[in-house]
């Protein structure tokens, strides 16, 4: 029984170490082949072997599609193929940038994109601002310790996982004229309102579902960001007799900015690039009061007869720059405002 | 067996397991506006065991795709054997000219001329590109019922559309609701009620000439229409630019009285409404210059970069006959675009006693297309003019722009859309 007992053991020992010269002969094999490079290679230049697929990957499915995309932005017709397409020059941007009002889309030239540019702006304004509010109310009460924590926090992270089509059909399916929503306001003696075609209306339903639809990403974050900060600081303050507010504001929310920036920055990017949700949900309507500026690159670019490719992409590289220029600005505030 | 056997049995069994390798394969993008993709899969599959050398793939895809995708597929040299279409112009560039491969070109000629000129690059072009599988008109269906309780008389014969729109707004406020009338939002639904109106679309010169007094006065009642609640505005404003959107749901659920759609409704018509209420098709509304709806339809047209050619045009061939292009208009309830079929009437459809009627009145109303919607139909950039219409006038009716504002910018846009196009 003994002898018995102990057999196991030894045949694991045995079955370790043979797994484990094999596991040193696999990992042994490229050990020559390195030193071959690392010999011919100075510098850190092996490193470059290392990131070499990695950047391939990039280069030709983000760095090309950019240069592919200042062409195409400085070349006119409909035509397709890169070749085939005539130079224009700045013809595309021109033909933007062309406004005798900024304020006022009706007096540009290409007023879509006008429409587009004052929507994105006002949305980004009014969503990004909304959304980090409620992301960090919600994280500060699911930080808590509250009953049904678990189950709330799967709650409001729940939209997240869906398909952001399926987000715009369940609110469409609940805001239309015969939606859900009107069926119970009439259902208590009340008027339906047309959610989705009043310009207004429309408006602040496409920041809502917005809001509803990503609040549970960055209400995450921020809850990481909360649970990272140390419960000894909160004990030492209120030792010292610091009310609730004067804690969240002067403990909370300095050792939340890290968290709270890639907040900001993640969810301005995301707000700019809106375009799913809303032209399932409103079409980019009613008229143009939901039309937002990736809106405008689709539709000039793949939606029209004539497919205007030259301006769509003209308008994605001033997104882009949009984009970055507001990436910057916050970058450098944070450094600035850094201790 | 003798050595000699086994090397005839061995080359044997290689052809057959070659043989399926060897067979043409055709490759076809089909949408349906009801059941045309499973009726042509149904009888290709007959195709195939009479031609076993050819194997027809049948790709169903949303008609989204048809407008959007496909012309991108085509430019990248990805595009199908043959493509169910609408929307002819911008692909002219790929059609594939059949008539060197078909045994009868001037049959085509004869049966399909008037909607084979829709494929055709002006003219000069006496390509045969692909068979029109379908005759689509536009026109009023109407919810009878609804006249019935609100004891409004049908308008006869000969009403205008001020005419039309007076009873639906009188029936819609005696049974209650919101709107009286439904237009798809569409620049092609828009079109034929213009016409009626006198709007031309071209000059003499044949360029474009969109904004002309009758295009403008229909316009201006269209608008008037969806301030007052005689249409149902939700239709087009709910969208931007110069998306389709139908209002099907709207009538099939008994909320407007009057759908301005066309033919290609009739199967949802049969078997979604059936005997839910009373309908009927009750052909275009008249203005002072016609009573005019206008014409459509798609076609299955061949891509010139088939490798198969021949195999591509004796697909079509077969469906082109007389029989078989009967019973496919039979399965799928479509007008057929074969002139003689047409005329004698030898399509049997098996369709429900208002279904039967509605027929006959899209027929009707089909005897009844203006040259100038013919014309507008077959101009190779029509959607750069149904398009921005669709759009333009949506926001007018959304108060974001004047009329005024829209026509100038119809105009423009139709313009800027023509010279990016032109640009080589």
């Amino acid at each position: 029984m003994g002898a018995g007992f102990h057999r196991p053991a030894a045949l694991g020992t045995l079955i370790a170490r043979a797994l484990g010269l094999l596991y040193g002969a696999v990992m042994g094999l490229p050990e020559r082949p390195m030193r071959a490079a690392q010999a011919r290679m100075r510098g850190g230049r092996l490193g470059w072997l290392f990131v070499a697929p990695n950047l391939l990957v990039f280069g030709v499915f983000t760095f090309l599609p950019i240069v592919i995309d200042f062409w195409y932005a400085l070349t006119g017709g409909a035509q397709l193929l890169p070749q085939d397409r005539p130079y224009v020059g700045a013809e595309n941007f021109r033909s933007l940038l062309a406004c005798a009002n900024y304020l006022d889309p009706t007096s540009c030239e290409r007023d879509l994109f006008w429409y587009g540019v004052w929507n994105t702006l006002k949305f980004v304004a009014i969503q990004v601002t909304l959304m980090i509010v409620f992301s960090l109310l919600t994280a500060l009460v699911l930080n808590r310790r509250i009953v049904g924590r678990g189950f709330y926090r799967a709650a409001f992270f729940y939209p997240v996982l869906l398909s952001p089509v399926v987000v715009a059909l369940i609110w469409k399916w609940i805001l239309q004229r015969n939606g859900i929503l009107n069926a119970t306001i009439q259902g208590a003696g009340g008027n339906g309102v047309n959610w989705l075609v009043d310009a207004d209306w429309a408006f602040f339903w496409s920041i809502f579902v917005s809001i509803w639809a990503h609040m549970g990403f960055y209400t995450l974050i921020l809850l990481a960001g909360l649970q990272a900060i140390p419960a000894d600081i909160y004990e030492a303050a209120e030792m010292d007799a610091a009310s609730p507010w004067r804690r969240f504001r002067r403990l909370t929310l300095p050792l939340l900015t890290p968290s709270l920036v890639v907040v900001f920055i993640l969810g301005m990017i995301r707000a700019v690039q809106i375009f799913d949700e809303v032209y399932v949900l409103t079409g980019g309507g009613p008229g143009t009061a939901t039309v937002y500026l990736v809106q405008f690159i689709y539709q000039t670019g793949f939606a029209a007869g004539v497919r205007q490719y030259g301006l769509a992409a003209a308008g994605s590289l001033l997104l882009a720059a949009a984009l970055l220029l507001f990436t910057l600005l916050q970058l450098r505030g944070l450094k600035r405002g850094a201790p | 067996m003798p050595k000699r056997d086994r090397l005839v049995a061995l080359a044997a069994g290689f052809v057959c397991v070659a043989c399926p390798a060897l067979a043409a394969d055709i490759r076809i993008a089909c949408y349906s506006d009801g059941n045309e993709c499973p009726s042509q899969k149904e009888m290709s599959a007959q195709f195939m065991k009479e031609n076993p050398d050819v194997n027809v793939i049948i790709d169903e895809v949303p008609y989204s795709a048809i407008l959007q995708s496909l012309p991108v597929q085509l430019a990248a040299g990805n595009g199908p054997d043959i493509g169910r279409i609408t929307a002819f112009g911008t692909l002219e560039p790929y059609f594939l000219d059949m008539s060197p491969y078909l045994k009868d070109a001037a049959y085509w000629n004869k049966e399909f001329g008037k909607q084979l000129a829709w494929l055709r690059n002006g003219a000069q072009d006496q390509g045969i590109y692909g068979l029109p599988t379908q005759t689509t008109v536009t026109a009023a269906i109407v919810n009878k019922s609804l006249f019935e309780q609100a004891n409004v008389p049908l308008p006869g014969p000969g009403a205008s559309w001020d005419d039309w729109a007076a009873a639906v707004d009188k029936v819609a406020k005696a049974t209650k609701l919101p709107y009286g009338m439904a237009w798809d939002r569409s620049g092609h639904r828009f079109a034929g009620p213009a016409i009626s109106y006198g709007a031309k679309f071209f000059k003499p010169d044949g360029t474009p000439d969109v904004i002309d007094d009758g295009f403008k006065t229909m316009a201006g009642k269209f608008l008037a229409w969806a301030k007052d609640g005689t249409i149902d505005k939700d239709v087009w404003v709910s969208s931007s630019g110069g998306g389709y959107r139908d209002a099907f749901s709207e009538f099939q659920n008994g909320q407007i009285v009057l759908y301005y759609s066309g033919s290609w409704q009739l199967r949802r018509l049969i078997d979604q409404i059936g005997d839910g209420f009373d309908w009927a098709v009750v052909g275009n509304p008249c203005g002072p210059a016609a009573c005019t709806g206008m014409p459509g339809g798609a076609s299955f047209v061949a891509f010139k970069e088939t490798k198969n050619p021949e195999a591509v045009a004796r697909y079509l061939d077969w469906f082109a006959q007389p029989q078989r292009y009967a019973e496919l208009m039979s399965r799928t309830g479509n007008i057929p675009a074969h002139e003689g079929l047409r005329a004698d009437g030898t399509v049997k459809y098996d369709l429900s006693p208002a279904g039967t009627a509605a027929m006959q009145g899209f027929v009707a109303a089909a005897a009844k297309l203006s040259p100038a919607a013919y014309r507008l139909e077959g101009y190779k950039y029509n959607f750069q003019i149904f398009n921005p219409t669709a759009a333009r006038l949506s926001e007018a009716i959304a108060g974001q722009i004047t009329l005024d504002q829209a026509f100038a910018r119809i105009a423009q846009d139709v313009a800027d859309a023509l010279a990016t196009a032109a640009k080589k």
